[in-house]
This record gives C-alpha cells, sequence and structure tokens, in this order.
C-alpha cells in the first residue's frame, strides 16, 4: 500500500454516523472483538436521534397484551402503503422487542408500569399501545446509553469529522474513506475491511424541515457514487406536527406523543377535522364520533381509536388541506390542543420538552393554550437498497443501516418505528460486515486516485476567484425543493426542479469561500452541498416517475395510489462513479411475500 | 424591527477580539438565529457549533453578555437593548471564534466506571417508576457542558482539571449510585479520583443549568453524603473491616465490563 500523505488509520469496520444505528453497529463488531472506528461530523451523541421524542416502537405487550410481533408487522405495512420490503418489517417486528430490553442492561431507564415492566404509549398507525418511552426524550435516552455503551468499551470516535467519500480497492469492493477534521481543515484517510453508512437522512434540501444542518444525505449521495442502488427517494414524510411560529423556529418538532396523550387538532373554526379525513383502509378501526374518540382514551376497549391518530402521510395532507380551504391559523397552521383535555400537571410530567419548547421559543403556555402547527419535513423512507437480513448493499462490503437504509418503511414510516429501525438493523448491519471481515473477504487494495480526486474538489472552493456564496446556493435550494418537491406535488413543478438541479450542480463548481481550512462553516457547506443536489436529483426524479399517491409521495395530478406501482420501487444509479454522472432510474420489482405473512394483513381489516 | 449589533468575539487560540455586525432581526428570533445571519452574509467562516437548534443537543453553548446560554433558545427580545455581546465557553481551549475545545468532557466520559448490573431475567428488568425517577432527572443532560464552563473549580484554575469531573460528571456519577441495577461501588472513586470535594457548592452549575437540572440539591449534595458515609461511618468502616465487602470500591469495579 502507497503511503499516504495524510493522516491515515485503519479498521476492520468503518462506521460513518454515530446516530443510533452508527453506534449500534459499533457494539456489536466490538463484541466481536474487531477494530471498529466511528466518524462522526459532530460530536458524539448530538446526532439527530436525540431530536427522536415520542418513543421505540417494540410489541412488548407490556401495557396491551394482545400485542405481538404479527400485529406490528401488519401496521407497519399498512402504514408504508404495502411498498415496504416485508422481510425487514418482519425482522423489526420480531427484534424490537429485544432490542429495547438489552438498553436496560447498558443504563436506559424507561418509564415504567405500575407492575414495574417497560411503559408503552399509544402512536400514531399502531393498534395498540408499544411504544417504550423516556417522557418526550426518547432518543436522548437512546443515543446517550448507546454512546455510554460504546466509550466504556474503548471504541475510536472522530469527532467533527467529515467524509467526503468512499474510497475502493481495485476490484471495486469497498476500502475505506477519506476525510476531513473540521476543526484544522486536515485530511484524514480511512482504509476498512468493510464499512458500514450510518449517516441518516437529507432533510436539509427543504426549507421548513425539522432536521438539523448535518441531514445533508452524505451518506445517500456516497452510497450512490460508489455503485449502490437508492429507492424510494421520492418518499419523504412531512410530520404532520412542526412548529409555525415564530418563523424562525418554523418546521421545529411537536412530538406525535402530544396526540397519543390525548391532544386534538382543530382547525379555525374549532372543528376536529380529523373525522372528515379517514380513508377506507382505516375506516374501520377509527372512532366514527368525537365522543367514542374520547371514549378511547379513557379505556381502549370502549371505542376505536381517534382519527388524530392516523400515520402521519394522513394527517399531514389533512392538515394541508383545511389550511389551503382557508381554516387555518393566522400563522398558517392549525390548532393542536392538549391544554383543555389534560391537566397541566400531566402535561408537564408527560411532555416536560414540548411545555418548555413553547414556552421559550413561541411564548406559549401548552397547558392553556393550543399550539399552531403545520406539517414539517421531517425523515426520507428511501434510501440505500439493502438486503434485509444483512443491510448489504450492492458494493461488496458497504453496509446501510437506518434513515439512510430504506425498505422497512416503504412509503410511509409509522412514528416510534425509526429508532427501533437503529439498532434492529444497526445491530444487523454490524453482525454481518464482521462477518464478512472474519471470512477474509476484505478489500485488497486502496485506491488513492480516488482520494486525490475528492482531495481536489473539496479544495476548489478555495482555489475559485469572485465565485458564490455556499449559503445563498443553500437557501435556493432549500426554497426550490420546498416550492416544487415539497407535500403535494405536480409533474409539471417536478420537472422544473429537474431542470433547475442541473442550474445548481453548475453553481456549485463556482464555489468561493472565504477564510481558512479550520473550523469554517463556509466551506464545511461547500463539501456538503454536493450530497444536497444529488439526493434532490433522486427524489426528483422518483417523484416525476411514480405517477400515482402513496405515503410521502402525494401527486395532485395523480390522487388516487395505483395498483400497478404498488408493484415496484424505483431504484437510482449513476454513471461513472461522480456527482456530476447521469443518474439512471427504474423499475425495481417488490419483494414477494410469502402467504403466512400475507394472510397477516388481512387480519382485523 | 431595529436592526442590533451584535459583537462577536473573533479569533483562534493564539488570540482574538470583538468584531461587531449590524444586522436585521425579525420577531421572536434567537441569538442563534442572527448568528446564522451574520454567517449566511458577511461572514461565512464565522465558527459556530450547533445541530438541533431547538435545546435538545446542547451543541450551541457560549456566553451571551458574559452569561453562559444556549444560543438556540435565548432570545433576542428576552436581552437588554444595546449590542449583544457572544464569546465562546471561557473554560475550554479555543478552536475557532465561538467554538471551544471540550475533548475535557469525553476524556472524563471515558473513565467513568460503567454500570454493573445483574444478569437479566428473560422477559427484562422490573423497576419502579419511584426508583428510576432520580436517575431519569440526570438523564435529561444534554451535555451543553455550561454547569463545566460556569463552574470555578476549573473555570479559571486550567491545573485542576486533572483532578476534577465536575458537574455533568457529578449528576453522572450520582446517576450511577442511584441506578436501580447498579452493582458497582464508585463512591472512593469519585472522592479519590474524580474531586468530589473541591466541590463546595456554590450552585452556579444549577443555575445555568438548562434543563433545569437540580445538579447541587439532588446529584452534588447527596452523593458528598453516600462518600462520607462509606468513610467515616465507625459502624460500616468495622463491617468492611471484618467481612469481605459485597460490593468492590470502584476502582477495582471500574474493570468490571458491562455485559
Amino acid at each position: 500500500m502507497t503511503t499516504s500523505p495524510y493522516e491515515h488509520h485503519e479498521y476492520d469496520v468503518l462506521i460513518i454516523g454515530a446516530g443510533g444505528a452508527g453506534l449500534r453497529a459499533a457494539i456489536e463488531a466490538k463484541q466481536r472483538g474487531l477494530s471498529v472506528g466511528i466518524v462522526t461530523k459532530s460530536l458524539l451523541g448530538k446526532a439527530h436521534t436525540v431530536m427522536a421524542e415520542g418513543g421505540m416502537a417494540a410489541a412488548m405487550g407490556n401495557v396491551s397484551s394482545e400485542d405481538n410481533w404479527r400485529v406490528h408487522f401488519r401496521d407497519t405495512m399498512r402504514g408504508g402503503k404495502m411498498l415496504n420490503n416485508y422481510r425487514m418489517a418482519e425482522l423489526h417486528a420480531k427484534e424490537s422487542p429485544d432490542r429495547v430490553r438489552e438498553l436496560e442492561q447498558w443504563g436506559a431507564l424507561f418509564d415504567r408500569t405500575k407492575d414495574g415492566k417497560i411503559l408503552q404509549r399509544d402512536f400514531g398507525g399502531h393498534r395498540y399501545a408499544r411504544l417504550a418511552h423516556v417522557g418526550d426524550r426518547t432518543g436522548l435516552e437512546l443515543i446517550r446509553t448507546l454512546q455510554q455503551k460504546v466509550v466504556s468499551m474503548g471504541t475510536d470516535v472522530f469527532m467533527e469529522c467529515k467524509v467526503l467519500q468512499l474510497v475502493h480497492d481495485e476490484s471495486g469492493r469497498v476500502a475505506g474513506a477519506v476525510a476531513y477534521w473540521r476543526p484544522t481543515g486536515e485530511f484524514v484517510t480511512f482504509a476498512a475491511k468493510s464499512v458500514i453508512l450510518a449517516s441518516g437522512g437529507v432533510g436539509k434540501s427543504w426549507k421548513f424541515t425539522s432536521n438539523s444542518w448535518e441531514s445533508t444525505g452524505d451518506g445517500h449521495a456516497m452510497a450512490l457514487w460508489a455503485g449502490a442502488e437508492l429507492i424510494d427517494m421520492e418518499c419523504i414524510q412531512f410530520h404532520p406536527t412542526g412548529m409555525v411560529w415564530p418563523l424562525s423556529v418554523r418546521g421545529l418538532l411537536v412530538t406525535e406523543g402530544v396526540r397519543g396523550d390525548g391532544g386534538v387538532l382543530r382547525n379555525s373554526e374549532g372543528e376536529r377535522f380529523m373525522f372528515n379525513y379517514v380513508a377506507d383502509m382505516f375506516r374501520a378501526e377509527t372512532a366514527e364520533s368525537e365522543e367514542e374518540g374520547d371514549r378511547w382514551y379513557e379505556d381502549h376497549s370502549a371505542g376505536r381509536r381517534p382519527p388524530e391518530l392516523l400515520p402521519r402521510d394522513e394527517v399531514a395532507r389533512a392538515i394541508n388541506a383545511e389550511v389551503k380551504a382557508g381554516r387555518g391559523t393566522p400563522h398558517g397552521g392549525v390548532y393542536l390542543d392538549i391544554g383543555t383535555r389534560r391537566s397541566a400537571e400531566y402535561i408537564r410530567r408527560r411532555l416536560p420538552s414540548m411545555y418548555h419548547q413553547f414556552m421559550e421559543l413561541a411564548g406559549v403556555d401548552i397547558t392553556r393554550e393550543a399550539m399552531e402547527i403545520g406539517p414539517t419535513c421531517h425523515y426520507i423512507m428511501g434510501g440505500v437498497k439493502v438486503d434485509a437480513d444483512t443491510a448489504a448493499t450492492k458494493v461488496a462490503g458497504l453496509y446501510a443501516a437506518g434513515e439512510v437504509a430504506a425498505g422497512l418503511h416503504g412509503a410511509n414510516r409509522l412514528g416510534g418505528n425509526s429508532l427501533s429501525d437503529l439498532v434492529v438493523f444497526g445491530r444487523r448491519a454490524g453482525m454481518a460486515a464482521s462477518d464478512y471481515v472474519e471470512g477474509g473477504s476484505g478489500p485488497s487494495g486502496f485506491d488513492w486516485g480516488e482520494v486525490e480526486t475528492a482531495v481536489a474538489r473539496a479544495l476548489a472552493p478555495f482555489e475559485n476567484e469572485g465565485g458564490e456564496n455556499p449559503y445563498d446556493i443553500q437557501r435556493d435550494l432549500q426554497e426550490m425543493m420546498q416550492a416544487n418537491v415539497g407535500i403535494i406535488r405536480t409533474g409539471d413543478e417536478i420537472e422544473l426542479a429537474i431542470n433547475e438541479l442541473e442550474t445548481f450542480t453548475e453553481r456549485v463548481k463556482n464555489i468561493s469561500v472565504k477564510g481558512g481550512r479550520a473550523y469554517n462553516p463556509g466551506w464545511n457547506l461547500a463539501t456538503d452541498l454536493p450530497s444536497m443536489i444529488t439526493v434532490s436529483k433522486c427524489t426528483s426524479r422518483g417523484a416525476r416517475d411514480r405517477k400515482e399517491s402513496r405515503g410521502g409521495h402525494t401527486r395532485e395530478d395523480f390522487p388516487k395510489a395505483s395498483a400497478e406501482y404498488g408493484t415496484f420501487n424505483l431504484a437510482h444509479t449513476i454513471a461513472g462513479g461522480t456527482w456530476e454522472g447521469q443518474i439512471t432510474t427504474e423499475r425495481s420489482p417488490l419483494l414477494t411475500m410469502p402467504d403466512e405473512l400475507k394472510s397477516l394483513l388481512e387480519e382485523g381489516k | 424591527m431595529a436592526d442590533v449589533t451584535m459583537r462577536v468575539w473573533r479569533g483562534d487560540a493564539s488570540g482574538g477580539d470583538f468584531e461587531d455586525y449590524t444586522v436585521a432581526q425579525n420577531e421572536g428570533e434567537v441569538v442563534l438565529d442572527v448568528i446564522h445571519r451574520i454567517q449566511a452574509t458577511e461572514a461565512p467562516d464565522l465558527a459556530c457549533r450547533w445541530n438541533c437548534k431547538a435545546g435538545k443537543c446542547g451543541s450551541c453553548a457560549a456566553e451571551i453578555n458574559g452569561k453562559p446560554r444556549l444560543m438556540c433558545m435565548t432570545r433576542m427580545d428576552d436581552l437588554p437593548e444595546g449590542p449583544v455581546t457572544v464569546t465562546p465557553m471561557k473554560t475550554f481551549p479555543i478552536i475557532r471564534d465561538l467554538v471551544t475545545d471540550v475533548s475535557f468532557n469525553f476524556a472524563m466520559a471515558e473513565r467513568v466506571p460503567a454500570l454493573l448490573p445483574p444478569p437479566m431475567p428473560e422477559d427484562g428488568y422490573r423497576m419502579f417508576q419511584e426508583d428510576v425517577e432520580r436517575g431519569q432527572e440526570f438523564r435529561k443532560c444534554i451535555e451543553c457542558f455550561m454547569c463545566q464552563d460556569v463552574c470555578h473549580v476549573i473555570r479559571d484554575h486550567e491545573e485542576n482539571k486533572q483532578y476534577y469531573a465536575g458537574p455533568r460528571f457529578f449528576i453522572r456519577y450520582a446517576e450511577l449510585e442511584m441506578h436501580p441495577l447498579d452493582q458497582n461501588d464508585r463512591r472512593d472513586y469519585v472522592r479519590d479520583e474524580m474531586g468530589l470535594g473541591y466541590c463546595n457548592i456554590t450552585k452556579c452549575c444549577t443555575e445555568v443549568c438548562p434543563e433545569h437540572i437540580k445538579i447541587t440539591d439532588n446529584a452534588i449534595i447527596p452523593l458528598k453524603e453516600r462518600v462520607v458515609d462509606a468513610n467515616y461511618d465507625p459502624v460500616a468502616w468495622l463491617g468492611r473491616k471484618i467481612r469481605r465487602r459485597t460490593k468492590r470500591t470502584a476502582t477495582e469495579a471500574g474493570v468490571q465490563p458491562a455485559p
């Protein structure tokens, strides 16, 4: 191997991303005695996982003894509008309870039932109370538990280190990655026998988003450039309840736990409008009147679930329609009211973060006043196509888990299924990557040419004279994607977006940055933009080609789901392994579900 | 709304100075919004650390008008009229502008002896709400490290850092001490190696905690009491001498791997 001109490290397993999936994968590989390096763009413990509030779904049956993996499987498939990888939904439903329980061995402290078991709460689309939680800060509990476990195992963590791209060997197997340290701007190379992508989502390409600066789709883009396939990129979840005011916090998440704990949605006329938006698929299990819905909150056997707890895509579309019909709030949202329905003490105990968030940022006391909320870009169901059992991608030695991977959630993710996704498939990715390394099928070299290309491209903004400010490009991109590939889409607007994205590609080549390389956010953004544009292209192309409405993809010009389109994913590949390459989008048939699983979908319909 | 002058410290380990930026502000904005506006317009290389912008990740701690605050949770309209000064946390070495090197905290985290629970029954552990609540208060910590920043034991005494874990880790030790499943004993360790005795309970840490954790009252004082109990209770002392200890000292226990 050539000597690296940069700081160089070697690992059995390199993990890109330090959220729930990356940390869980690291634990698995460490337990196997392999050397593990974790690279994260931020400090350890700051990943987007901390933003998850409501809980992690696992059919433990601690609150509703009727619950089991079969019902969880059914709910996940129906919530995903049947576009899911059935095998992932099956594994997830079966394994989540063990993954939740093991967190307690590592120090997690979930809220309890009266008899000392892990308490579970109701959430949208879940037939039974299924979400293990800690108040409304479950994501923080998950990440802190995994972080403390990983640290106690003595794992190397490279913080504030941005991976630019993956590196191959001469036969196309993954061989590592090239990155730079944000504090110094110095480059660093990692030779690794296997690589796990656990890099999270893409939401920063939209204007109103619950996602942090980090969610720029780096892992999605890197995988595509490296030869993997992306699927379901048009399926983006707009969470129904984001803050809408003040403008500066527009998009900030309001947990679904508010509705699970009794909060209801009203329009400006005071009407609980969700009763007008119950799709046929969910009619049999949804309350018909406010009285019935309220009875359910008190006793689940006394009525059916209120429509506020339908899956997120249904609720988000309903809110959008109410605002469009002129029944919105002064700031363009609808009202979420828990203050008139629950005691102040209950709200402060169950929803402490929400209480503080509204009190401190909006000056609203949610124990007395209704919240103004509206849909916000929250999660991408699409991502890297993986094998369900192993999280393996098409590229030998490359694995993906968590939000960057696709399949489990189909066209729409149920709340609470993300945190459990992270630990179920984080563990499986860690196991499979370890098997691959132990099997001796790692790379036979390290393509330094790829490193030099990536480094040269990253440094180009320092060479350009008089080019554009990266912040201007980012702002324009966010506004363009929000306007044209947002929650409700039409063919014309999507075409416009696809053309615009070519212009953005050219603009990125002309970026100039000021200052040096050490902790320079402008430069850091310049290196994130190629990922943001790459994933936006895939989302737009998927949105153009899926001529129907399904889950997190709504076409005004094709408002119904089509049986034909329900049989395939849209898969994207790129030519030439570079971000300027031509993207190809093709239909990729869904896996065929075994009959015994099919029959589960019919139950309780 | 009237423009506002932001007096932001710019520089690196070799030195720096305040720079004034006069920028627009809008209704309801927080300090981080205005810092972002400076980045997006006049100073794209202005370094600041942030993630969630919702008070949940603890990345954007800085000193606003001299007081440790989260930039994302400090509303501009709550600050007095006139220029707003924003400086990096003082206790940690500067990387650049508002970003400090907080690796001291990660080094201290590595030295925490892990939870040591009994084997898990097949259907999981049983714990009761009133028993987990004490630990849950401390696990609300978002690791903004403002309690470390404001703690005078290390704020002006770099030399103390090697002996002193600081309030963030005292709540971690308290959490483990009070954890219903834990079988480790870290009382000697937290006194001898982590400098619990240096804290003279001035409650500065509690005052700045954005999660309103009662660091001093609920963690540090009970931890100090437990340490005292372990060391100065003659009956317990004699008991330990006579019996083989059922609980190990933390330094021994620290090497016990959790499952």
